[in-house]
């Protein structure tokens, strides 16, 4: 993170909790910015988090309120701040299995409600902090400690599955697209409703060793490689596709 | 730390209702304004009144998706400077379990009605039973203590909700009113003050809100948005909310302050109140709506020439050890009748010396006085 974001720190805290290549320290500085671009009073600036590595983004590290709160539970938490103090921004940044596995009520159901609470859901598809069991965001076929023979099962896209439920705002984007991500941070701060982001976060640690991704920078290098915007996906086929990521921003209404 | 008298925010004099739309009045008297709620019967009357009242009054109301939800939302709001509650009963209480421990752990001030029905599960959900008492105390994993009251007519459906937001704020501590489907759908005419004593949680500025070197073991707590970036987690943190996930005298200093909070202020939570103590053999002790019961019974038994105390517990937990261990310490016999299989009983047990009778019912009905005075006979 650079010294400029410092300011946005708790006074106290010393070093980043996050292992050697994972994206959630990229992610921290962002969010910062996206903050200090607007100019955010962190006075009034509320973040709320779950349990996993992702929730350890905000708590305690921002020198704003920070609530972490139960594992799943962190929208839920959040509606009941935002509900009676209706004058503070919230901010959930979280995991993928604490908000769509665990907390995957809480999430359609706030979506529904469209409260205007800014969803950052990290996305490392896998649960890291636990020791890299497989998660709803596991893509099919990949090896996790408790699937040695490679996922089964298909993973949640959760892009859509917000979308569906009734959110406002929704995007996705990677961690190795700054400028896209802070673009879009500081769209979804500014949204009224229910705004989400979903960011790929890489796990070295848990996912990659397991995927035979030997190095950290393999991993960024692939999100570098798959990730494209809808426009930069047109005229790829099926199958192309199939291997790509497709980010961007795909919703921005107001209801 | 403050206390003060405000106007009744429901008119004054006397009122017919039942004992679930006592609580929520009593809850607004006492200045609650978030409810966050899931329905289950028998306790949906208290969200359906608060769905109006809250609205009338200027506060918060929303329907959650589950019960762990409701609560989530409670300690939520309650950060963000609300006086708030939630009312359910045993399936939802048992959903609540984590996050009850949440709230004793970040220290939030909240309050949970739970009226109870007949369990274990589902069991018989418009049926009545006093089988959470020892849920209430160990629902949630850990050592900790909470605040537990026990009310035994509509009246005090009011009175002990008004007092569990009081005590809740005091000791920052979630704090349960363990009614009865009984008492909950039970109709009677309570009193409403003019005035009624409120508690408001101490909110110095720039202290530690998760220690304090203070007699009663109670910090301040500012709320979200005033500036104080505050630091709230359910794992083990010090006096200023820094995470300590493996540091041993943390935890240990945490723990303990937070079960001492509550057992040395013990004196001022305890409520208790009892009758024909002077001259009895057998005590009756008893609670909620059983005890209504209870001392009908020992009125007339006493007429009979039959010696029968009467203790009634108001407040369940912290556990009124030294007034059960007084009452019964002249005593032969101890004799708790209760609507599950010997909850307090057990606890009286603990603290008593004499013989100790437990009577529980759980049949999903209120103990009558016939079967509680054919009870009494046979071991007197």
């Amino acid at each position: 993170m650079v010294r400029a974001m410092e300011k946005y720190i708790r006074p106290g805290v010393k070093s980043t909790p996050f292992c050697p290549g994972c994206g959630h320290g990229i992610l921290m500085g962002l969010l910062l910015r996206a903050i200090d671009e607007l100019k955010m009073d962190m006075n009034r600036m509320v973040f709320v988090s779950g349990i996993g590595c992702a929730a350890w983004i905000p708590s305690p590290h921002y020198n704003g309120d920070t609530l972490h709160t139960l594992h799943g539970r962190a929208l839920a938490f959040a509606t009941g701040v935002k509900l009676f103090n209706p004058e503070l921004c919230v901010m959930v940044v979280s995991g993928d299995g604490d908000l769509s596995s665990i907390g995957g009520n809480h999430l359609v159901h706030a979506a529904r409600r469209n409260i205007d609470i800014k969803v950052i859901c990290a996305n490392n598809m896998i649960y890291g902090m636990t020791g890299g069991q497989v998660a709803s965001t596991t893509p099919t076929g990949a090896r996790t400690a408790t699937t040695g023979e490679g996922n089964p099962y298909r993973p949640f896209n959760l892009s859509r599955l917000v979308e569906a439920a009734g959110a406002t705002y929704v995007a996705k984007y990677s961690v190795t697209q700054p400028v896209a991500l802070i673009r879009s941070i500081k769209k979804a701060i500014r949204h009224v409703g229910f705004s989400f982001i979903e960011v790929l976060s890489p796990c070295p640690t848990q996912y990659g060793r397991r995927n035979r991704i030997d190095r950290p920078e393999d991993m960024i290098r692939d999100l570098i490689q798959r990730c494209l915007l809808e426009e930069e996906a047109k005229g790829l086929t099926e199958e192309e596709r199939a291997e790509k990521i497709i980010t961007g921003e795909f919703l921005s209404c107001q209801k | 730390m403050v206390s003060k008298f405000v106007k009744s925010p429901f008119p004054a004099g006397i009122h017919y209702l039942s004992g679930n739309e006592a609580a929520a009045e009593g809850a607004i008297a006492a200045g609650c304004r978030f409810y966050s709620g899931y329905p289950i019967t028998p306790s949906s009357e208290i969200m359906e009144r608060m769905a109006v009242r809250l609205r009338e009054v200027g506060g918060v109301f929303i329907q959650m998706e589950d019960e762990i939800a409701s609560i989530s939302a409670v300690i939520g709001a309650a950060w963000a400077g609300a006086k708030a509650m939630t009312a359910t009963s045993g399936p939802g209480f048992s959903l609540m379990q984590e996050a009850i421990g949440y709230g004793v752990f970040t220290e939030t001030p909240c309050v949970i009605v739970d009226v109870q029905r007949a369990g274990p599960c589902t069991g018989q959900a418009t049926k009545v039973g006093s089988g959470d008492v020892m849920q209430a105390k160990w629902g949630s994993h850990g050592d900790y203590q909470v605040i537990a009251l026990s009310p035994w007519s509509v009246q005090e459906m009011y009175d002990l909700t008004l007092r569990a937001f009081n005590l809740s704020e005091r000791y920052r501590v979630p704090t349960f009113v363990m009614a009865e489907e009984a008492t909950g759908h039970l109709r009677e005419t309570i009193r409403v003050q003019r005035q009624v004593k409120v508690w408001d949680r101490k909110k110095e500025r720039r202290g530690s809100p998760f220690g304090t070197e203070e007699e009663d073991g109670v910090p301040p707590m500012p709320a979200f948005g005033e500036g104080e970036r505050l630091a709230v987690t359910g794992s083990t943190h010090d006096a200023y909310g820094f995470r300590k996930t493996d540091d041993p005298e943390a935890h240990s200093i945490l723990v303990e302050r937070i079960n001492q909070k509550i057992l040395k202020n013990r004196r001022n939570i305890i409520e208790t109140e009892s009758y024909f103590m002077d001259d009895s053999e057998l005590v009756m002790i008893t609670y909620g709506f059983t005890a209504r019961t209870s001392l009908y019974v020992a009125k007339r038994l006493r007429k009979e020439g039959l010696k029968l105390g009467f203790l009634r517990l108001k407040t369940l937990w912290p556990f009124p050890e030294e007034v059960v261990r007084e009452a019964t310490a002249k005593k032969k016999k101890a004799f708790v009748p209760e609507m599950n299989r010997g909850q307090v009983a057990g606890e009286v047990k603990k603290y008593c010396s004499c013989d100790v009778i437990s009577f529980g019912q759980t049949n999903g009905e209120v103990i009558r006085p016939e079967t509680l005075e054919e009870a009494l006979r046979r071991i007197v």
